[in-house]
């Protein structure tokens, strides 16, 4: 059977405190991408799969990616919000594997906002 | 859904939503009995008698921000169109379980799709949620269990580039090693 080799994980670990060492704060980024039933449908894993090549290929360590539900827009999905720490929540709408590409180079790396592809500034607020 | 791995990653990540630590994941090949079962069970918050009561209605949800909630009706139907049936067992405080099970040949069944995507997808996005992950086809297991793995990053983060990698390649050998028909 297909075993996670302990190896491997020890190498992972060492590998991940030395970045830490060598780096002073742990986040900069936060891209959230929206995993509610409608997301999902529309195409949200792949959005997030692309996100995750982009980090692994670009070799940042800094950049966090978390999941949420729907944000009761679901004839926008995908949506995607990038954060960059100290500056407002960009939140992208009908978000597909080429557009998070683009927004992973242009805004989490340059700081570009993608202003094409934007739906809203700032956080949602549920009442 | 176009696939079994969405209704996974969509059930489960209500599962985290519901404050769960552990997520239970079991799909079942049994091809002597021409069946395939999903069984997804967390220890988050459960429902009340009258949520599991409805949770099939797709007009019902717990959301405010929307008025439907489709995914446990969707994945039931999935089920109940393949000549499947569908069960759910929650309690407030005990966690809900529910399986679903398919008729592994039927024509109208979805394909079982990237589960390697779904559950990588799962860990990035919920790093303090464990999974465990069990895929029987008849007699051979596969058994991913982020406890285990957890334990022997001592503190490394579960959504580290590196180690979902190292995941999904593990997943992916695994179930090429049980031959899942999926």
């Amino acid at each position: 059977m297909a075993k996670l080799k302990i190896s491997d994980l020890k190498k992972i670990k060492e590998k991940v405190h030395a970045e830490t060492a060598l780096r002073e704060g742990d986040r900069r980024v936060r891209v959230t991408v929206h995993m509610g039933t409608c997301g999902i449908a529309s195409g949200a894993r792949e959005v997030l799969d692309a996100l995750m090549r982009e980090i692994e290929e670009s070799g940042v360590s800094d950049v966090v990616i978390t999941t949420s539900g729907c944000m009761g827009l679901c004839s926008r999905e995908p949506l995607v919000t990038v954060e960059i720490i100290g500056r407002e929540p960009i939140k992208y709408e009908y978000v597909n594997p080429n557009k998070m590409r683009q927004i992973f180079k242009r805004h989490v790396l340059e700081g570009e906002v993608q202003t094409p592809f934007v739906l809203a500034r700032g956080a949602e607020i549920v009442k | 859904m176009l696939e079994l791995s969405h209704h996974i990653l969509d059930i489960a990540e209500n599962a985290t939503r519901a404050g769960s630590k552990t997520v239970r994941i079991t799909l079942t090949e049994d091809t002597h009995s021409d069946r395939l079962t999903l069984e997804v069970a967390d220890d988050g918050r459960g429902m009340s008698a009258e949520e599991r009561g409805r949770a099939l209605d797709p007009f019902f949800t717990t959301k405010k921000v929307r008025r439907v909630g489709l995914g446990l009706p969707m994945l039931a139907d999935a089920a109940q169109r393949t000549g499947g049936t569908f069960t759910l067992d929650s309690a407030p405080g005990r966690g809900t379980r529910l399986e679903a099970s398919f008729g592994l040949c039927h024509l109208d069944r979805q394909p079982l799709g990237d589960v390697a995507a779904s559950l990588v997808s799962l860990i990035a996005g919920n790093p303090d949620v464990d999974f465990v992950y069990r895929h029987r086809h008849d007699a051979a297991e596969y058994v991913l269990d982020t406890r285990e793995i957890r334990q022997e990053l001592d503190g490394v983060p579960m959504s580290h580039r590196d180690e979902l990698k190292l995941i999904s390649d593990n997943i992916v050998e695994g179930l090429e090693e049980i031959g899942s028909e999926g």
